[in-house]
């Protein structure tokens, strides 16, 4: 099976490029491994992608890019892309099930939520510690948890949970949150939120299910328990480049080094979305480079011909 | 085969007593992971397969939810003769859902 353009991960980068790329007259694939959106998908309430007098749901606005993109001809298979081999000629996608071969392939993977790396943080997952208070938050109703991190994913974390849990500590290695100052009020303000500054988490504490975290002061390395059932982990994202390690050039902050024109070091293999190295990680800019990409990927496949 | 809902009255009968092994998802309505879901069982479904798949809404049966100690969803379960093996937590493909079936026989 052979396409102008393969496009792994099926979020709005991926899917906008699918849509522009299937418009220029390629054939498009886009490997997606679960269902169409990403990140976004799991996101209630979009409030800052243009066009929608009211917000948006992320799971709705995933279906319609992604019907947007088959209308226009592009095609989905749900697949796991479990190996690519970019350099080669046609280019290599394998799947668990199959392997394609394409003139240009974009990269759209995205990013996962960083973990603490904690040797039990693993074994825990779904029994204390949870990376997506949206997600798990009403099975926290009425305890006592702790959401660690402090940019706005935490502050958002915090304030969801502060109207369910009974109490809410925000943990953060410094000693004010990295989060917009528009968070600051209605944290205050919930009543049942206590910041913990200067504080990381060094460890795990449970028995069959997680029952507090132990505290590393960062200044003084004094360490303290704070029992807790649920631990909401926000310390940032993590670009997923392990597909792709050692074909592309990534950046040292582990991002695919690509700038606006989305071309990574490799002809043909372009970057889009919250993978690549970019200033602002957002549905609309992940979008922008869909675009881009395609029409790089056009350019690139027409010089092929 | 139709995707069955399950709660208290019929899990007994649609898992636990059932002939076929069941895949049960337990999942919520303002679980966005979960919504993800759906569309992924929803096609495995319509591709057929082997075993029979119930998803219980943990708000509707927070009982059963908490017998089997689910406290992250979507979470599944994979019943053979009412017994179950350990739960798989927000897997993050089909392919995984379907590997994972498959470690259970």
């Amino acid at each position: 099976m052979e396409y102008d353009v393969i496009i792994v991960g099926g979020g709005p980068g991926g899917y906008t490029a699918a849509l522009y790329a299937a418009r220029a007259g390629l054939s498009a694939l886009v490997l997606e491994m679960l269902g169409p959106g990403g990140q976004m998908a799991t996101t209630n309430n979009i409030e800052n992608y243009p066009g929608f007098d009211e917000p948006v749901d992320g799971f709705d606005l995933a279906q319609k890019m992604q019907n947007g993109a088959h209308r226009a001809g592009a095609r989905t298979a749900y697949e796991e892309v479990t190996g690519l081999e970019l350099a080669a000629s046609p280019k290599l996608v394998h799947t668990r099930k199959n392997t394609y071969r394409a003139k240009a392939v974009i990269l759209a993977m995205g990013a996962s939520p960083r973990q603490l790396g904690l040797p039990e943080e693993d074994a825990l997952r779904g029994r204390g510690v949870t990376y997506c208070a949206t997600c798990d938050g009403m099975m926290y109703r009425g305890k006592v948890v702790a959401v660690n991190g402090g940019g706005n994913s935490a502050a958002e974390d915090a304030l969801v949970l502060a109207k369910i849990c009974e109490k809410v500590y925000i943990i953060h290695r410094r000693d004010t949150l990295r989060a917009d100052r528009a968070y600051l009020a209605p944290l205050e303000k919930a009543g049942n939120v206590e910041f913990v500054w200067n504080s990381r988490v060094a460890g795990l504490e449970y028995g069959d299910k997680l029952t507090g975290v132990t505290l590393e002061d960062v200044k003084t390395g004094q360490r303290r328990s704070l029992p807790v059932e649920g631990l909401f982990i926000a310390i940032g994202r993590k670009p997923e480049t392990a597909l792709v390690e050692g074909q592309v050039a990534l950046t040292p902050g582990g991002y695919v080094d690509a700038g606006e024109d989305t071309r990574t070091s490799l002809p043909g293999v372009f970057a889009v979305g919250d993978i690549r190295e970019k200033p602002l990680r957002q549905i609309v800019t992940a979008a922008a480079d869909g675009a881009v990409a395609a029409k790089m990927a056009q350019e690139y496949v027409a010089g092929m011909a | 085969m139709a995707i069955i809902q399950a709660d208290n009255n019929n899990f007994k009968a649609e898992v636990l007593d059932s002939a076929q092994p069941v895949l049960v998802d337990f999942w919520a309505p303002w679980c966005g992971y979960c919504r993800r879901l759906a569309p992924v069982l929803d096609r495995m479904d319509a591709a057929g397969t082997a075993y029979k798949i119930v998803k219980v809404n943990v708000d509707d049966a927070p009982a059963l939810a908490e017998r089997y100690g689910v406290d992250t969803i979507p979470a599944l379960f994979y019943f053979r003769e009412g017994r179950h093996g350990d739960a798989l937590i927000a897997p993050g493909s089909q392919d995984a859902i379907e590997e994972w079936v498959a470690a259970q026989r």
